[in-house]
């Protein structure tokens, strides 16, 4: 351990729900992309699965709706170090959409993209058996523009960038690609708990 | 979930066909960054501080072993308490890439903030924290295209080691700096900037000079210089600023795939 002379850090409470690395960001939401917010409404977002599955599809926006809502209850962490407990977002779990396109058992990564182009990669296997959703609220209110809106995806259980914003579809493949963040030295799959932030972690 | 399945209005996209998103960001392929170097904490030594603006200094540090950086790169920093407790927090990197085995990184001293407030209150010289880094090639900028930088209060930093990269290489590859500072007093790097650089200052300015915030009007005159190629623009400071700054810069025709941005929070 290499003690910072001097530094004792704020008061704190251990909150068992906190990976290591990471702070309480409170009532905090730090906003984190590196590309121009798209203008993108309700009305021009489309959402696609293709690659590996039986049957590829899009959804529009009440298309999506009309699938079965779900909820996501708890907490989200940032590479960045910040994170946020008992957030709630409302959308569609993603499993509502692979019942429709059905996974070939050859799939075994995903290429989540964006409207705004930005890629991210993720196993398979953390996209099923209800822990990812398609969002489009936030604390019973629409998904801010900034935030992925008017739809994101959500991956609560990997650091956040793994979450794409402005999701615009899902590629399955039989191998790894790495996505935008990846491409520039983030790690391929992001597990908090393991500190997987950058390649080589 | 058969009744989705049977109301098929999609049968057009029962092909493979790739599907190509509206936008495409300009990964920079050209740009690599070390992945070896980056995932290893190492120990960085206090050499000096030196005071930028009364909230704001900049941290000199001794890196033996510190791979090198390309402007607008950042790190990631570490400090550990007594009892095994770390806070750890991104900084850009201030410093030219040219600097080996030191780096600077330009730190404001945010109210109530933990390593901040550590580093403007108790480090000296000598000190050690932990570091791993460079980080993130997106918003790196290694000198070869024409560079519009837009940068608020702290903003400024990574756009700093690129104008001081462009200087020290003596690059002449057009470069513009538009910084927005709240008043004169604290505008960081004050004394470096040369005829590249444009100060906006959105509450007090010095005599003769506007006060206001960055407007359509600044970007419109660099736009219309239109160097070969075009410009690639790097906008960094507060989420506010840099909501601000890139609709801008998109208003007035900047390829939305040639904005790079970095946020603050
Ligand atoms: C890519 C990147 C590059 C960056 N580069 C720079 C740079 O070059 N220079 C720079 O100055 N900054 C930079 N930043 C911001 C930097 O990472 C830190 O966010 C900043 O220094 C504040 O950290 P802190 O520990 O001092 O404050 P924090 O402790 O994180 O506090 C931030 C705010 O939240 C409040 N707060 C948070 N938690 C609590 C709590 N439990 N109790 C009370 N109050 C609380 C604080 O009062 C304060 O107002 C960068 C950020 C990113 C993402």
């Amino acid at each position: 351990m290499n003690v910072t002379r001097g530094f004792t850090g704020r008061p704190r409470v251990h909150h068992p729900g906190l990976p290591p690395g990471q702070y309480d960001a409170g009532d905090d939401w730090p906003v984190l992309s590196a590309e121009v917010t798209p203008d993108l409404t309700p009305a021009d977002w489309t959402f696609r699965i293709d690659g590996l599955v039986a049957e590829p599809r899009s959804w529009d926006w009440d298309e999506a709706h009309a699938l079965p809502a779900s909820v996501y209850e708890g907490d989200i962490h940032c590479v960045t170090s910040w994170s946020k407990f008992g957030v709630r977002f409302g959308g569609v779990s993603l499993d509502a959409f692979w019942d429709v396109v059905r996974p070939d058992a050859s799939a075994t990564h995903v290429v989540a993209y964006s409207h705004s182009g930005y890629t991210t990669n993720l196993p398979l296997a953390d996209l099923t058996g209800g822990r990812a959703w398609i969002a489009w609220e936030y604390d019973g209110r629409p998904l801010p523009a900034e935030h992925g809106g008017p739809a994101r995806l959500l991956v609560p259980h990997l650091y956040f960038w793994k979450s794409a914003k402005w999701i615009a579809g899902l590629r399955l493949l039989d191998h790894d690609e790495p996505g935008f963040w990846e491409q520039n030295g983030y790690h391929a799959r992001g597990n908090p708990w393991e500190e997987q932030r950058y390649s080589g972690d | 979930m058969a009744p989705q399945t049977a109301d098929a209005p999609q049968a057009a996209d029962a092909s493979h066909t790739p599907f190509t998103p509206p936008t495409r960001f300009a990964v920079p392929g050209r740009i690599a960054v070390s992945n070896r170097a980056a995932a290893r904490w190492r120990t960085a030594t206090l050499t000096e501080i030196r005071r930028e603006t009364p909230r704001v200094s900049t941290f000199r540090f001794a890196v033996p072993g510190w791979a090198g950086h390309l402007p607008g790169q950042h790190l990631m920093l570490r400090l550990t308490a007594g009892d095994g407790y770390t806070a750890q927090r991104h900084y850009s990197l201030a410093s030219p890439a040219d600097d080996a085995g030191h780096i600077e990184l330009t730190l404001d001293h945010v109210e109530g903030g933990e390593v901040s407030g550590w580093f403007h209150t108790e480090a000296r010289p000598g000190d050690e924290v932990e570091v791993r880094g460079p980080l993130s090639g997106f918003f790196a900028w290694p000198g070869d295209r024409p560079a519009l930088l837009i940068g608020a209060g702290s903003g400024v930093v990574p756009l700093m080691s690129m104008l001081r990269h462009h200087r020290l290489r003596a690059l002449d590859v057009p470069l513009r700096l538009l910084v927005s500072a709240r008043g004169p007093e604290e505008l960081i790097y004050a004394a470096e900037y040369g005829a590249e650089t444009t100060a906006v200052f959105t509450r007090r300015a010095p005599e003769g000079a506007p006060v206001g915030r960055l407007s359509a009007a600044h970007v419109a005159p660099v736009l219309a210089e239109r160097p070969p190629g075009g410009w690639e623009a790097y906008v960094c400071g507060s989420n506010a600023f840099a909501e601000h700054a890139s609709r801008l810069l998109v208003a007035a025709g900047q390829p939305v795939d040639r904005v790079r941005i970095e946020r603050f929070g």
